[in-house]
């Protein structure tokens, strides 16, 4: 029986209303539990106690990842990690190599870890590679927005069959969670072609990205998935694009029956682009944000630019062609059979730059303009916006408004004379920032051993060296990056991994899934699937599964369908 | 006697994963869907004359059967005492044996480095330059109109390739064209027997249509698949193209460069280039930018020749201005079966593809400094170890004699001129035969391999040997206060 008392430290657990109060946090065997009776005593007070960090989009891991690390060894020799006796070594700023990127999220006090895109047939790759990084718990979401199985279903409205087909690819690729880029915009790419709204018909497949997204809307609900459909909206980063974004919220109104969410708009800093070309760009976080603040059905996460030099990848291969264009920089692009595309161009974010200085303010101005924090979420959309090492420098914008004024004063002028973010007073309080950067992403993710610190859930816990009682934060946004770039400790599975920042023990986290236990009554869609399995792929059947062997440490989380 | 299907083919990159196998007594007696390569290795992999059996070491310059902990041990001994050893192989194992490869040379602080340095690693140098918009193959399958095989022959290196992805396979929006393949084979053949015929009778020659013909066929008028190949030489696949192009050797740079200028309509001031006349290049660039889909592979005549480098980036960077224009891919034809994964566990695990150097502690990567054939030449290594490889008989030749002069170890299930002038001889299984594990295609798609037979029991998979020496490395390293 291992035991352990978290003593006196200021705990911030809003899911159980518990903001910044005095408590001692016991653990028995990784779990939270109500007393000890013989514990291991850790010090924690004058400092933060919260629940560990969960990244809900994160491009971490998986072919795409692989071939961006590949393309830009310049990326690599500027960041190493030595070898240590307890750590591997490593390489990467902006996508590390995967032992790095464990060890990194475990130095901030972040415990779970969901990679935000695999395509099912190189599913294996992904998993390889989640089993290689270390220290958390994670998942991965199949591509699903253009996959030829889907579209023919959704445009025979066989939403049962549909449902079979999702319940069986959440098995056949251990995936997590349906998402959608560019829903039906990346078959059309196949021919080098694209959507341009959320009602122009998929070429060869008459159906329009609305009937996929509202489809898959509803046939998530009918499986009772933890998380809801994950969007990456059409028309991504396009002036203009902010109609699109709010069509795609818009369209599912009608499904949100009780209150729940019903769709996730990721890296929606993207999606949030006013003006009708470059020259007339601007902020469209007002209407995003208004629309957000009067509707419960949607979550969003932020993709936060940070300027840097960093190396955008999204399945959305067309939209990466429009990079390449732009910057005229290295172009990688992989269109997958039957299920998806992706793309790959290195980045430079600037600040002088008025493009990219006002979607700096656009991220922002969401996070700020968004009253409620459990509606959105902090990410950078890792590697895309910049790397999730920068997750610090934004906890401190949001604290505190000293932060962003002095940066304000640095970007280009013409963004700075455009943005309102120079009137929002808003800072966020400690606890604002445990909900969107944890405890309301580990909701909106359905994972309920995660993100508070109740009895019954993972002892996964993040503690920072900072006393609110005493410090004056949003005076003093350097000590708040500087807290949580380096956790005091990390506690995964009640274990310490991270002390001052650094690691102090390896461990292997879990493979989270979603098994959907399918009722005898539901319709048996496999020898069906494999019947035209061959004429789709080009791998057999048999070889395209995912055998749970592939996972490290397989964590299935079984769901009961409504249907 | 059992059947197994579905089995993933250990033999080239284009890893067919349709095949069936018979199996008898812990032997395989017959295969289906394979080609002649593939059916040789699966036939003959067990015969008794070239395996490695038994662990061997070098006494007194004799090879000598010792037991597995005596090998493991004298491996380990050699490893930890080098300052600078090179690990070399990779590609024709699994992806669990080069992760655990990683590990040992991250321990061993040496240079761990796969066979694409010598195949095609100017492509991977030069993708780093300038990227490369690629598919996986059944997007080919599905849509190409156009295929283009560049300096290279998938007729001889990846037999079923054009059958599986291409030209001859059958896909939702473009349909096989063998048929017209064989009337045009036909066609060919006809005209060869009554050139012959009239040789004979009349004393008189009729010649044979020119290798380059003056303009495109027929069939470039049609939305069918049209296949292309230029090569040096008329191959056996240059045969069934629609069109050939004979590129003067050496000169596959200046012909990418001036189709990058056709596409852009660029006008050439020349008559001829690389051998072929102006008017039918100009032909061609409209064809390529008039399909709907196409895709370019290209392999190690491309690589390996004159230019190296500089005509990877020529043909990727062509692939990259026809996007403007139309869809295009294209895609380096990988030669073993798990070249492409030992890239891609490499560049996870390290962030670099090969020539990975640990002597600092953290990955290192600058090929012609880290890469183990400059390692070789400059005689700077003082230990090897070679996984499912023969640098000895394919290495330059300064870098072969460096490689035997210092100890060896080779980890190989067969007999090759590297385990003869080895030190160390550790008998390992085949992977995709005796071990299971993962493996990559060329378009980096992860498939299975499969167990088809039980290894022979003196016998260890390469995950497991190196698993035995990574620990007995670690364990001598204590011994020694190091860690």
């Amino acid at each position: 029986m291992r035991e352990l008392l978290v003593k006196n430290g200021f705990v911030y657990d809003p899911l159980n209303n518990i903001d910044g109060e005095k408590l001692d946090i016991a653990i028995r065997d990784g779990k939270i539990v109500e007393k000890t009776s013989n514990p291991k005593i850790l010090d924690a007070s004058g400092m933060v106690v919260m629940p560990g960090g969960v990244d809900i989009h994160s491009h971490i891991v998986g072919a795409k990842v692989n071939s961006g690390r590949l393309l830009r060894p310049e990326d690599h020799s500027k960041d190493v990690e030595y070898k240590t006796p307890v750590t591997r070594s490593g390489v990467g700023y902006s996508i590390p190599s995967t032992f790095t990127t464990g060890y990194r999220y475990s130095r901030m006090g972040w415990t779970t870890v969901m990679d935000a895109a695999m395509a099912p047939l190189k599913a294996k790759h992904t998993h390889e590679e989640l089993n290689d990084t270390p220290m958390l718990d994670k998942g991965s979401y199949p591509l699903l927005g253009s996959n030829w199985f889907i579209l023919e279903y959704l445009r025979a409205k066989e939403y049962d069959e549909c449902a079979a087909y999702i319940a069986w690819i959440m098995r056949a690729t251990k995936g997590y969670a349906v998402k959608l880029v560019n829903p039906g915009g990346l078959e059309a790419w196949g021919f080098g072609r694209n959507v341009r709204d959320i009602d122009d018909p998929v070429p060869n497949f008459d159906i329009t990205p609305r009937e996929i997204v509202q489809g898959l809307c509803r046939v998530n609900r009918m499986l009772n998935l933890p998380h809801t459909i994950h969007v990456h909206a059409n028309n991504l980063g396009k002036p203009g694009n902010y109609v699109t974004a709010l069509e795609t919220m818009k369209c599912v109104e009608g499904q949100a029956g009780d209150g729940k969410p019903v769709l996730h708009l990721t890296h929606c800093q993207f999606s949030s682009f006013g003006g009708r070309d470059w020259r007339t760009f601007r902020s469209a976080a007002e209407e995003i944000s208004e629309y957000v603040n009067t509707h419960n059905h949607v979550t969003l996460d932020l993709g936060q630019i940070i300027f840097t030099d960093t190396t955008t990848m999204t399945a959305d291969g067309p939209f990466q062609f429009i990079l390449y264009q732009l910057t005229g920089n290295k172009w990688v692009n992989c269109d997958v059979e039957t299920e998806t595309g992706s793309g790959i161009v290195p980045f430079h974010y600037k600040r002088k730059s008025f493009v990219h200085a006002t979607q700096w303010a656009i991220g922002l101005e969401l996070a700020l303009k968004t009253k409620d924090p459990w509606k959105i979420f902090l990410t950078t959309d890792h590697p895309n916006a910049g790397p999730f090492t920068a997750y610090p420098k934004i906890i401190a914008w949001l604290m505190s408004r000293k932060a962003r004024d002095a940066v304000i004063d640095r970007i280009s002028k013409r963004a700075r004379r455009r943005t309102v973010l120079d009137e929002i007073d808003r800072e966020y309080t400690l606890s604002d920032i445990a909900v969107t950067t944890r405890v309301g992403q580990a909701r909106s993710l359905g994972l309920n051993r995660k993100g508070h610190l109740g009895v019954g859930a993972d002892a996964d816990i993040a503690i920072y060296d900072i006393n609110p009682q005493k410090e004056d934060l949003p005076a003093n946004p350097g000590r708040i990056e500087k807290a949580f770039k380096n956790a005091a400790y990390t506690l995964k599975d009640g274990e310490i991994v991270v002390r001052d920042g650094k690691i102090v023990k390896a461990v292997d986290g879990r493979t989270f899934w979603v098994n959907v236990k399918t009722t005898p009554s539901s319709i048996e869609i496999e020898p069906e699937l494999q019947k035209v399995f061959e004429e789709y792929y080009t791998v057999k059947y048999e070889n395209y599964l995912v055998n749970e062997d592939y996972c490290k440490n397989s964590d299935p989380i079984v769901i009961k369908p409504k249907i | 006697m059992s059947i197994v299907k579905n089995v993933a083919c250990p033999v080239c990159g284009t890893l067919c994963d349709d095949l069936e196998i018979t199996v008898d007594g812990n032997r395989v007696i017959g295969t289906k869907n394979t080609c002649a390569v593939s059916e040789a290795k699966l036939l003959n992999f067990s015969d008794p004359g070239h395996r490695n059996l038994k662990p061997l070491i070098r006494r007194d310059g004799e090879m000598v059967e010792v037991s597995w902990d005596e090998a493991i041990k004298r491996s380990a001994q050699i490893l930890a005492e080098a300052h600078y050893p090179i690990l070399y192989g990779w590609s024709c194992t699994n992806c669990e044996a080069i992760r655990m490869g990683i590990a040992l040379a991250e321990e061993i602080g040496g240079v761990i480095d796969n066979t694409s340095t010598v195949c095609h690693g100017p492509s991977i140098l030069s993708i780093q330059d300038v990227g490369i918009p690629t598919c996986t193959l059944g997007q080919i399958r599905h849509r190409a109109d156009l295929i283009v095989y560049w300096a290279s022959d998938p007729y001889s290196a990846h037999p079923r390739h054009v059958e599986r992805y291409t030209a001859f396979s059958d896909g939702r929006f473009q349909h096989s064209e063998w048929e017209s393949y064989v009337a045009r084979l036909r066609g060919v053949l006809g005209k060869k027997r009554l050139s012959r015929a009239s040789e004979l009778t009349l004393m008189k020659d009729i010649p044979l249509p020119a290798v380059t013909g003056e303009k495109l066929p027929p069939s470039f008028r049609t939305g069918k698949r049209k296949l292309i190949v230029v090569d040096v030489r008329k191959t056996r696949s240059a045969e069934h193209a629609d069109l050939f192009l004979q590129v003067e050797p050496n000169k596959d740079f200046e012909l990418l460069q001036a189709l990058r200028l056709l596409v852009k309509d660029e006008e050439l001031e020349v008559n001829e280039i690389a051998g072929l006349p102006v008017h039918l290049l100009e032909e061609v660039a409209d064809a390529l930018i008039g399909c709907s889909f196409g895709a370019f592979f290209f392999g190690v005549g491309l690589t390996m020749s004159s230019g190296k480098t500089r005509n990877i980036d020529a043909a990727i960077a062509l692939t990259q201005d026809l996007n403007y224009r139309t869809k295009f891919v294209i895609m380096p034809m990988r030669g073993h079966f798990n070249v492409a994964g030992a890239n891609v566990v490499s560049t996870w695990q390290t962030g670099y593809p090969f020539a990975v150097d640990f002597s600092e502690g953290y990955p290192r990567y600058n090929p012609g400094e880290t890469s183990v054939v400059d390692i070789l030449s400059r005689g700077e290594s003082d230990a090897g170890l070679i996984v499912a490889s023969d640098p000895v008989s394919n290495f330059p030749r300064e870098a072969a004699r460096n490689l035997i002069k210092q100890p060896l170890i080779a980890i190989d299930p067969v007999a090759s001129p590297t385990t003869v002038m080895a030190d160390v001889v550790l008998p390992s299984t085949f992977v995709g035969i005796e071990t299971e594990g993962t493996a990559y295609r060329m378009d980096r798609v992860p498939l299975p391999m499969k167990k088809l037979v039980e290894p022979p029991e003196t016998c260890l998979s390469d995950e497991e040997i190196l698993r035995r020496i990574l620990k007995e490395v670690r364990h001598l390293k204590e011994v020694r206060g190091e860690t």
